[in-house]
């Protein structure tokens, strides 16, 4: 699945992300904010878990399947919507 | 280059988690150590999930609630109730602090025998007690309890047949003000009941009256319970002086005191709200020197305290299984400890505590056992950080009735290890195999061949 962030999506480098169309605020962890900020370069799922396991110490695996129920999360805060 | 450490992907709303982030966020330090031994070589070595008791805890919650008592009224014994936790181990700690042994059957009697206490050491309740536990207590000059007039008039009879005064008290319950009132056991004091069982033991003369027991409840939250029943049991013991010019030995305030849990539906945290050793021991030692009792005549305060001695002591550690997420969106952990053998969790919100070092970054979430079993919900909220699969949970405050009401059901129980004061982990006992329930079992000749096609 690939997502696309929807483009007024504030996000801070502390980990503040502001959805200035619904007044939601939300924190977000380290991996989060990269995660946000390859989907904000249009990077593909596949993409995306390529560079995390790149830059962290997980295997694909754990990455994938955390990268879905993230995923999941954004759409459902109507942070992103599907590409 | 050296890559950093991963942790889960989480987005928490700030607009509905303003009191979980910072209301509740000291609660969720991640805690790697127990008394100096480390968690995680614990589990290495033991399996999980694995209860951890810390010796050095125990002793500091008796030592704690011996100096409320004993700084107040000067004769304080306690007797250490067994169902709380009968691990052999937990009992002999509490034995070497001073405690004697309160049973509620003969199998607790038979512990307590065997890990060395002395028989007139030995306090014996409960409902159920065959003529043969009632022998063998009074052979060893064990004190009795008395329930109810059937188990009296049992002791009456088997008192003759022996030739021995058993040492008694009788159990009274009765009105502390607290719903709902515990009146299964025992004889009733607002009625007259208690009075008719004492006349019964004091004018057969077969049986030593020498004291009057009481334990009107678990958890209890209100200290003043037990000054309203302190000068009940009192009452009775100055009119059994007054009319049969007889001297009541002690009172046995039973258990109770509630412990630094906090109870489901809760607002604030138990370790806020519940009365402290002080507060029980100002209700229950201040109603009793001023009850008039004589100097000599004061009767000794026996206390029977359970899951306060205890339950802050006894921690379970334990795995993710796995990451869910629900229908409705939140966020689920299962956990391979359920309620089999966390009992105490369909009563308590039991804090949780990553055990490896966490983000701040924290998720709500649902906290599942292992079981195939719709029941088996550790939490329904808890606020943890992003926890992987095979991360360490601990547990806490379940040192209290989960090692003795726990069950083998789907899974075995797991080991249980105790820390002493110096960090030295010990086990005291092993986690159950599939042999071990298997001995227990034998098939009928018919049974024991098939052929599956
Ligand atoms: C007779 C008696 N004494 C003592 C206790 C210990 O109670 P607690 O763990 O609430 O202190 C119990 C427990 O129910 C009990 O039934």
């Amino acid at each position: 699945m690939n997502l696309r962030l929807k483009n007024n999506i504030a996000v801070s480098d502390s980990g503040f992300v502001f959805n200035p169309s619904t007044g939601d605020s939300f924190s977000i962890n380290p991996v989060g904010i990269d995660i946000i900020q390859l989907l904000r370069a249009s990077k593909s799922e596949h993409d995306i878990i390529e560079d995390l396991s790149e830059r962290y110490d997980a295997d694909t695996q754990t990455i994938e399947k955390d990268l879905y129920d993230f995923f999941t999360l954004l759409l459902q805060h109507q942070l992103a919507e599907k590409a | 280059m050296e890559k950093k450490r991963y942790e889960r992907p989480v987005i928490a709303s700030l607009n509905a988690g303003i009191t979980n982030k910072f209301g509740t966020r000291n609660l969720n330090e991640p805690i790697s150590h127990i008394d100096g031994a480390s968690i995680k070589e614990i589990t290495e070595q033991y399996g999980s999930p694995v209860f951890i008791l810390s010796e050095r805890k125990i002793r500091q919650l008796y030592r704690d609630a011996y100096r409320a008592f004993s700084t107040r009224y000067p004769k304080v014994q306690f007797a250490w109730s067994y169902k709380t936790n009968y691990l052999n181990a937990v009992c002999n700690v509490f034995h070497q602090e001073g405690s004697w042994a309160e049973v509620v059957s003969i199998f607790e009697y038979e512990k307590a025998l065997a890990n060395g206490v002395e028989g007139r050491h030995i306090l014996f309740n409960g409902p159920e007690k065959t003529e043969s536990d009632l022998r063998k207590a009074i052979e060893h000059e064990s004190l009795i309890h008395i329930d109810h007039f059937d188990e009296l008039y049992l002791l009456l009879e088997i008192s003759e047949s022996l030739k021995k005064r058993p040492r008694v008290a009788i159990r009274v319950n009765m009105d502390t003000g607290i719903y709902p009132m515990w009146d299964r056991f025992g004889f009733n004091y607002e009625s007259g009941q208690a009075w008719d069982a004492i006349n019964k033991i004091i004018l057969t003369n077969k049986l030593d009256l020498v004291g009057l027991h009481c334990h009107i409840g678990t958890f209890m939250l209100s200290a003043n319970a037990y000054a309203v029943a302190a000068s009940k049991l009192a009452d009775l013991a100055l009119g059994i002086k007054l009319h049969h010019k007889q001297n009541i030995e002690y009172l046995d305030l039973g258990g109770g005191f509630a412990s630094k849990n906090t109870l489901k539906g809760s607002f604030l945290p138990g370790a806020d709200t519940i009365p402290s050793f002080d507060d029980y021991a100002e209700a229950i030692c201040g109603t009793l020197l001023n009850a008039g009792f004589t100097r000599e005549n004061l009767p000794m305060l026996i206390l029977e305290t359970g899951r306060a001695l205890v339950d802050e002591a006894g921690f379970l550690a334990s795995s993710v299984v796995a990451n869910k997420r629900l229908s409705d969106g939140r966020k689920a952990l299962v956990l391979d400890a359920g309620v089999n053998i966390l009992f105490t969790s369909f009563w308590y919100e039991h804090k949780m505590t990553p055990v490896e070092p966490a983000s701040h970054h924290t998720e709500a979430s649902v906290v599942y056992g292992p079981l195939c079993m719709n029941i088996d919900v550790v939490r329904e909220s808890v606020t943890l950080p992003p926890l992987r699969k095979n991360d360490l949970v601990l547990i806490h405050t379940v040192g209290a009735y989960n090692m003795t009401q726990w069950m083998q059901f789907i899974a075995m129980r797991p080991a249980v290890v105790m820390i002493d004061p110096e960090g030295k982990t010990h086990l005291l006992r092993r986690a159950e195999k599939t042999d071990d329930l298997n001995a227990m079992e034998s098939m009928p000749e018919h049974l024991q061949s098939f052929s599956l096609a």
